[in-house]
Formats: C-alpha cells, structure tokens, sequence
C-alpha cells in the first residue's frame, strides 16, 4: 500500500540519478585524489562555504541567503563559486601547499554540463610556475582516468596558437570586425546584442562554439597564455602582446580545469574587482561586496605560487563513460 | 508582448525569430569557466521545417510565438484551398497548396488531421498517422510472381502513389502509413 501524500512525481525521482556503480567510481576517484596529494606533502583544507564577501566576476552568479542570528556585520551571506579567496588566506598564513575538495555553487548555470551544484577539486602549489603545474594536472587526471580512457601524449597550445590552428585568426590582435566575419565563415551566426566595441564575448562565442568541441580528443589539451582582458586572477606577463597566465585543460571538448600563476599583488588585486563591479554595473547587475580579508592577506604577503581547480563531476562522468553530468551525481538539481 | 528567458528554454517551446515562427528542436546551455554564456539552440522553422543553429547570449529575451497544435477535420478542397473544421466549435478554416504541401495526397474527407495554427492561421497539416484508401489503378500482378520483390506501383483515390504487394488489385482499401508512404496492409471493407 502506498502512503498517502507523497506525489506519484517523487515516486519516480527519489531514487539518484547515478548508478550505484558510478557513485562506487566516484568514491574510489576521491581516495586516489587524497592519496594523490597526501603522497605530495600536500594539506587537505577546509574552507566556509558561507562568505559576507563574493566574487565580483561579472560572469559568475553567486547565490546569496541571508542570515538570521548574531555574529556577521550584515544579514547577506554568499554561496562561494569556489574556495579561491579562504584558501590563498590560508596561504598567506603559511599553510604551505594546500589542496581542497568542495562544493561550489554558481547561480542561472544548468544543462547538460552544468549543474547549479558541484565539486570542485582546488590546489595550490607554492613556488611552481604554470608549467609545472600543468605537468602535476596532466599526471593527476591520467592517473584518475587509468585503465578506464586511453590517453595520448598530452598537447600544450597557447591561446594564440589554437586560434590561428582552427581559425586562422590571432586573438590578440582580431578586432571584432574580424572575429563576427571570422563567424560568419564558420556559419556561426552571433547571437543579437553582441557589443561592438568588446573583442572578449566574440572570442568566447569563437571558442566555445568552432575550438572547444575540437579540443582534447583523445588526449588532454592544455591551454595557455589567455589575452591579458580574460586575466581573472592570473597574472599579467608583460610580453608583446601582454598574455595572463592562465590556462586550461581540455578533454573530450569538455573544458576540465583552469589555473593561473596567482595575482600576489593587492593594489592589482582591488583596481580587478573594481573593474569587475564596473562592468557589472555597466551590465544593470549589482555591485557585490569585495573581498577586504583577501586584499589584506595578499598586502601581507602572498607567497609565489600557481593554482588550479578542477571539476571532478565533469571528470567523473569521462571517466564513466556518460556524456551528461546529470548521469554522474547523486541527485542533480531537479532530484534536489 | 510575451517573451520568453532563455532559462525557459526547452525542446517544443514556440519562438519568433527573425518574424517567422519556430520551435526549438534542442538547447544547450554553453558556458566557460570564465567567460560568457551561451545557449545554443537547434530550431524548425514551423512554416519550411527547415532546422537551423543558433545562438543566444545566456540571459537574452525573445518573442514567444502564439503556436498551438489543434484536430480538426478535413472537409474538401475547392481546388485551391483545404478546408478544416474545429469538430467542437464547428469553426471552419482553410490551408493553402504551401501549407498542405505533400501532405494533400494523405487527405481523406472526414479525417480528424492535426493542424499547427499560429496566431489562428494554419502553419502545417498533418495527416492521421494511419488512412485507409481505395487503389483506382493498379497493374494486374501475376499471382506466384516473387521476382520484381518490391511489389508494384498502385495510385489511391487521392492521387496518391504506394507500392503494394503483387497480391493486392484495383478496387481493394488498403491501410498506409502517411509518415512513410508504406502499405501496411489490406482493409476488409
């Protein structure tokens, strides 16, 4: 007999909607990775998912709750997007090379590679240059998807390089006259409202739609040196043209990780997050509290170091042979 | 006017874009880690059936089309329109050769058809899945004559042309399938 009340709709979903068995993959993936890093003389932290401050990046929508009790300047507490502010505190307090694995969460992001919801594996290394920290990413993602993806060699292009190889066009230089035409040729046509005067968003429509389903086939691609607009929290290399050193990897088309060699300065730091609340006022979005406590810890002194953050449910999901997230968590967003 | 969020995206939902109304065929939500989202969706046209890509900024309105599928019922065709009727309301309204299309050859006085309306004008007719139509010609098959396999060529009371098996002659019904055009069987009448 069925028990009164309970809709014949959560009848069909309180079951997850992962197999048992990739749930079983994803805790043996879990173990590798602390295994990993414990090996490593790396530190497994631990950071608030609540923050009184957000990231001001004006693509990343963080939720936002508000707090009842005692205990916080104001009632408005934000759902981290990722741990990247705590954790560089705790790097500047000398916590040495620090690794976490956390759920992060970011606003309006749903589909098939989205969830609102997810795991995000974030690590820092004091002293490593982008390099050497690419070549720790490669060897940790081949050893999680061993004896279940053959892997070739891993690639290494710049930004720049990707471009001319599947566009034949230099990002650094394109003006946006060249990136719609660029479009154009590969039968894109640009969604409306595209602005006129910005290269970023058509160099982001150019990647996602022509270059990203091109990447990391068979292979992990990685992808460095991003123009100095698409920076973040990267730093600035002050070539010709002046390049962020970012990068990120690919696989299967699927974007997996993105690092930099982390912004240690705090004048640099805050002109950033002012910018980003410009552009986002700029956009009829609110501006949103910077992060003072981070900006203080990078004035204290935050040692050199790169970092990176890696989504383990995209990586879960290759490594389970499934091609939409949703196959590979317990309960997605609409089990939720 | 009503607009939808792409954030209400979905296969089925009825859009206006460049003035002609369509629906989305697929969607899918793209976005860099950092960067800027996109929804790139796979659309019909409802008036060419023609699917095209496109793409939208993640965020972006846009006009939401006044679609609606409704059963009504063929009545005749006067030689240059069909005409329909609502079998509730008794409301009549007729389809030209461009909106029928091929579809003209399936049509049967009395069959219940599904037509897609926007703003009330039709856009498509489709035909029931299944009719049944009486053969008006057909070459006579040689009984136990199994060599030609594909059977032979028979033209239906609507001008329509199927294959049949050698078996089946002038004046029998037959039940085809209208989405391939295949014989499925004979009707005893």
């Amino acid at each position: 007999m069925s028990a009164p009340g309970v809709s014949g709709l959560a009848r069909r979903e309180w079951r997850p909607a992962a197999g048992l068995e990739v749930l079983r993959l994803r805790a043996r993936l879990l173990a590798m990775v602390r295994g990993f890093f414990a090996e490593r003389g790396v530190m497994e932290v631990d950071t608030p998912i609540l923050s009184s401050a957000a990231v001001t990046d004006p693509h990343l929508d963080s939720f936002a709750t508000v707090y009842a009790g005692p205990g916080t300047g104001g009632p408005v507490l934000y759902l981290h997007t990722s741990p990247e502010f705590p954790m560089k505190r705790l790097l500047a307090a000398g916590s040495g090379c620090i690794y976490q694995i956390a759920k992060v969460f970011r606003n309006g992001e749903a589909g098939r590679l989205h969830n609102p919801e997810f795991s995000l594996l974030e690590w820092y290394r004091l002293g490593f240059d982008p390099l050497r920290l690419i070549a720790e990413v490669a060897e940790l993602v081949t050893l999680l998807l061993r004896d279940r993806i053959p892997l070739q060699a891993p690639e290494y292009l710049s930004y720049g390089a990707v471009f001319e190889r599947y566009l034949g066009l230099d990002p650094h230089t394109a003006t946006v006259a060249e990136l719609a035409a660029c479009a154009t040729a590969q039968a894109l046509r640009a969604p409306p409202g595209m602005p006129p005067d910005d290269p970023t968003p058509w160099l982001d429509l150019l990647l996602s739609h022509c270059i990203e389903p091109r990447l990391g086939q068979g292979r992990l691609s990685f992808i460095y040196d991003y123009p100095a607009a698409q920076a973040a929290l990267a730093r600035i290399r002050p070539d010709r043209p002046p390049v962020a050193e970012r990068f990120e990897l690919y696989l299967d088309g699927i974007e997996l990780a993105n690092g930099f060699h982390e912004l240690t300065d705090a004048a640099e730091q805050r002109r950033r997050f002012e910018r980003d609340n410009r552009r986002r006022a700029a956009r009829q979005l609110p501006p949103l509290p910077v992060d003072e406590r981070l900006l203080a810890a990078l004035e204290f002194g935050l040692p050199d170091c790169a970092g990176v953050a890696l989504g383990l449910d995209r990586l879960l999901m290759i490594a389970a042979g499934k091609t939409c997230l949703r196959d590979v968590l317990s309960f997605p967003l609409e089990r939720a | 006017m009503a607009t939808y969020s792409t954030n209400e995206f979905k296969s089925g939902l009825k859009i206006i874009l460049d003035g002609d109304p369509y629906t989305i065929v697929e969607n899918e939500f793209v976005k860099p880690g950092k960067g800027q989202a996109f929804n790139r969706a796979k659309v019909r046209n409802l008036k060419t059936g023609r699917v095209v890509e496109r793409t939208f900024k993640s965020g972006d309105t846009v006009e939401a089309a006044d679609v609606v599928e409704v059963e009504m019922q063929y009545l005749y065709n006067d030689g240059e329109h069909w005409y329909f009727m609502d079998q509730q309301t008794f409301e009549q309204l007729s389809a030209d050769a461009g909106t029928v299309g091929d579809n003209a050859k399936w049509l049967k006085e009395q069959a219940v058809c599904q037509l897609t309306l926007w703003n009330g004008l039709p856009l498509s007719v489709s035909p029931p899945n299944f009719v049944t139509m009486t053969i008006v010609e057909t070459d006579p098959g040689v009984r136990g004559d199994t060599s030609s396999g594909g059977g032979k060529p028979a033209t239906l009371e609507t001008g329509a042309v199927v294959r049949v098996p050698l078996f089946v002659q002038t004046g029998e019904v037959i039940k085809v399938d209208t989405r391939t055009g295949d014989y499925v069987s004979r009707v005893k009448e």
